[in-house]
């Protein structure tokens, strides 16, 4: 088949949990997407949106109810061993015995890996260089993330999937996984990450799909999936003044317009537009306009309106899919 | 975090596949995982109990309460009724009981499931994860002919092919039976438990403690049907002698309908991740 520039293929993809019927549960419906080569793809949603489950799809843990998955050009459920000596993989919940150490993890994994990493050089990837000898029951929840994403590195895999890495990191040890990523991405490596750290996928991301239900509902660039909602300008009406007064709204671009206790916010798609009319009518008038503050939309926003209103901005703890 | 500048560049092998040189063998991986657990093991020391004394303590305890038996009916003498089952005690502790627990505990730790993303196989897993004990198993079944050939001036196996096949069945048998009765655990202290009642059956029936050829028709009938019979049956025919054809071919018919029947009950049942 032609491989393209598709690294991952998806098409029409579905995965349904026990049977048929009411008895069942759909959690992946009718998803579609493409990775291309040394693209860093981001899957977002909220807890039980369906990442994971469309991940354990792509990593050929589980074999789809429907539609087909590509990976590297093979079916990564049946073709598993074709697959498997090219990708990495971290699960959102990895397991490692409890009484081995770090370095015989690691040993163990290279022991099952193509073209395995030195297991000094895997540890210090992910800064565990001086924790080698510490057994995995005392390692910190953050370590034995990076002990998993030292693991998922093992193999120099052309293809990442990663499933939330950076859950349970600290800010430091997020920031070095990120730069990690980076720089994993800048050499080709493709990556498929799914996280629900909006700023996570907003700094890493080339693209991305937000999922909502089992559906990808949103995709594309960060800055096409933010451009898609309305910048806002804030301001306080000065004394005296209201907002019948200003420019006719519509033809500066605005959207709509809300005032709270003399406090206006307006939207818009034409932030430059909008800023300007009111810019210029602030100075024919000699007003100070109090407050301003103009922003585009954020992820987070954008991702609050498409994912549903009960999605906080919060680092989850939920689990799973 | 590292500081060269180059941290994923790869050689490519086998031109088409994309799949890099030096690709990993099954047997490595099973050894990369056996290795691990021999660790694992070194490190546990309920394990290590069950694996290295649990049989001798058995053995020891079953052969003084049977002292008093009558062992006219068997065609056997006590010390060589003892040293035969003794096997089965071997394998029933180092490979059953003792690998219940430890696939419930790597299931329970996740560690089934983050392998299965790798490169290791289904089978392979399972296996690797397996091996110190299968490799203790033999070593003490080694050890058992050669102590009672030494100190106990018992002959030497009869058959030894029928010894072999009989420990190896015992393997392929009882390895795939722990794993599918993992669906009775959650965790490694309930396995435990849960190893019980096949453990007590085939203690008191599979002739392990007194020779089914003792027992009234009927009984040594219901016996034979028993997962571990067939295999001590086997040992039995291979060091004391004087197996026929038939019997031969029954227990090794036996002895694979259940290792089938293993093997499809954790193609079914088994779980590799916790339920939750």
């Amino acid at each position: 088949m032609d491989v393209g520039d598709g690294v991952i293929e998806v098409s029409e993809l579905r995965r349904r949990y026990g049977g048929q019927g009411d008895k069942g549960f759909e959690a992946v419906r009718d998803v579609s997407f493409t990775v291309r080569r040394g693209e860093l793809f981001a899957l977002l949603g909220t807890n039980g949106a369906g990442k994971t489950s469309t991940v354990e799809l792509l990593e050929g843990l589980a074999r789809p109810t429907g539609g087909t998955v590509r990976v590297l050009g093979h079916d990564p459920y049946a073709e598993r061993r074709l697959v498997r000596p090219r990708i990495g993989v971290m699960l959102q919940e990895g397991g490692f015995p409890a009484d081995l150490s770090a370095a015989e993890t690691v040993r163990m994994w290279a022991g099952c890996t193509t073209g395995a990493r030195p297991v000094g050089e895997a540890l210090d990837l992910v800064g565990l260089g001086p924790r080698r000898d510490v057994r995995v029951k005392q390692l910190s929840g953050g370590e034995r993330r990076r002990l998993d994403l030292a693991l998922a590195l093992l193999g120099r895999p052309e293809v990442l999937f990663l499933d939330e890495p950076t859950t349970g990191l600290d800010p430091e040890a997020r920031h070095t996984t990120w730069e990690l990523v980076r720089r994993l991405r800048d050499e080709g490596t493709t990556v498929l990450l799914t996280t629900h750290y909006l700023e996570e996928a907003e700094s890493l991301a080339d693209r991305l799909a937000i999922m909502r239900d089992g559906r990808i509902v949103t995709t594309g660039t960060p800055g096409q999936v933010i451009g898609t909602h309305p910048a806002r300008i804030r301001f306080a009406m000065p004394a005296g003044w209201f907002v019948g007064d200003l420019p006719p709204l519509a033809a500066l671009g605005v959207l709509r317009h809300d005032e709270h206790h003399g406090r206006v916010e307006l939207q818009t798609a034409e932030l430059q537009r909008t800023l300007t009319g009111l810019l210029l009518w602030a100075r024919e008038k000699d007003v100070e306009l109090e407050g301003l503050d103009a922003r585009t939309a954020s992820l987070e926003e954008a991702f609050l309106a498409i994912a549903g209103a009960a999605t906080t901005s919060e680092p989850g703890l939920g689990r799973n899919e | 975090m590292a500081t060269e500048t180059t941290v994923n560049a790869r050689t490519t092998g086998a031109p088409g596949t994309g799949v890099p040189a030096g690709a990993t063998t099954v047997t490595g991986r099973a050894l990369a995982l056996g290795r691990a657990e021999l660790t694992l093991l070194g490190r546990n020391r309920m394990a290590l109990y069950t694996v290295l004394l649990m049989p001798v303590l058995m053995v020891y305890a079953m052969s003084t309460a049977a002292k008093g038996l009558d062992m006219s009916g068997t065609g056997m003498s006590l010390k060589e009724a003892t040293m035969t089952g003794a096997f089965g005690y071997v394998l029933l502790f180092v490979v059953y009981y003792n690998l219940m627990s430890v696939f419930t505990a790597r299931r329970e730790e996740l560690v089934l499931k983050r392998l299965r993303t790798g490169e290791a196989g289904d089978v392979e897993i399972l296996a690797g994860t397996a091996l110190p004990s299968l490799a203790i198993a033999v070593a003490q079944c080694v050890l058992l002919v050669a102590a009672g050939a030494v100190w106990l001036h018992m002959r030497l196996p009869a058959r030894p092919e029928l010894l072999v096949a009989g420990v190896l069945l015992g393997l392929a048998l009882l390895t795939p039976l722990a794993a599918a009765s993992t669906v009775l655990a959650r965790t490694p202290e309930s396995a435990q438990l849960a190893a019980m009642p096949l453990t007590m059956v085939s203690m008191l029936g599979s002739g392990m403690f007194f020779p089914l050829e003792g027992l009234p028709d009927g009984l040594a009938r219901f016996c034979e049907l028993l997962p571990l019979t067939p295999v001590v049956q086997l040992v039995r025919d291979g060091w004391l002698g004087g197996a026929t054809l038939a019997g031969t071919l029954g227990h090794l018919g036996a002895a694979l309908v259940w290792t089938a029947l293993s093997v499809f009950a954790v193609r079914r049942w088994f779980r590799w991740e916790p339920r939750r």
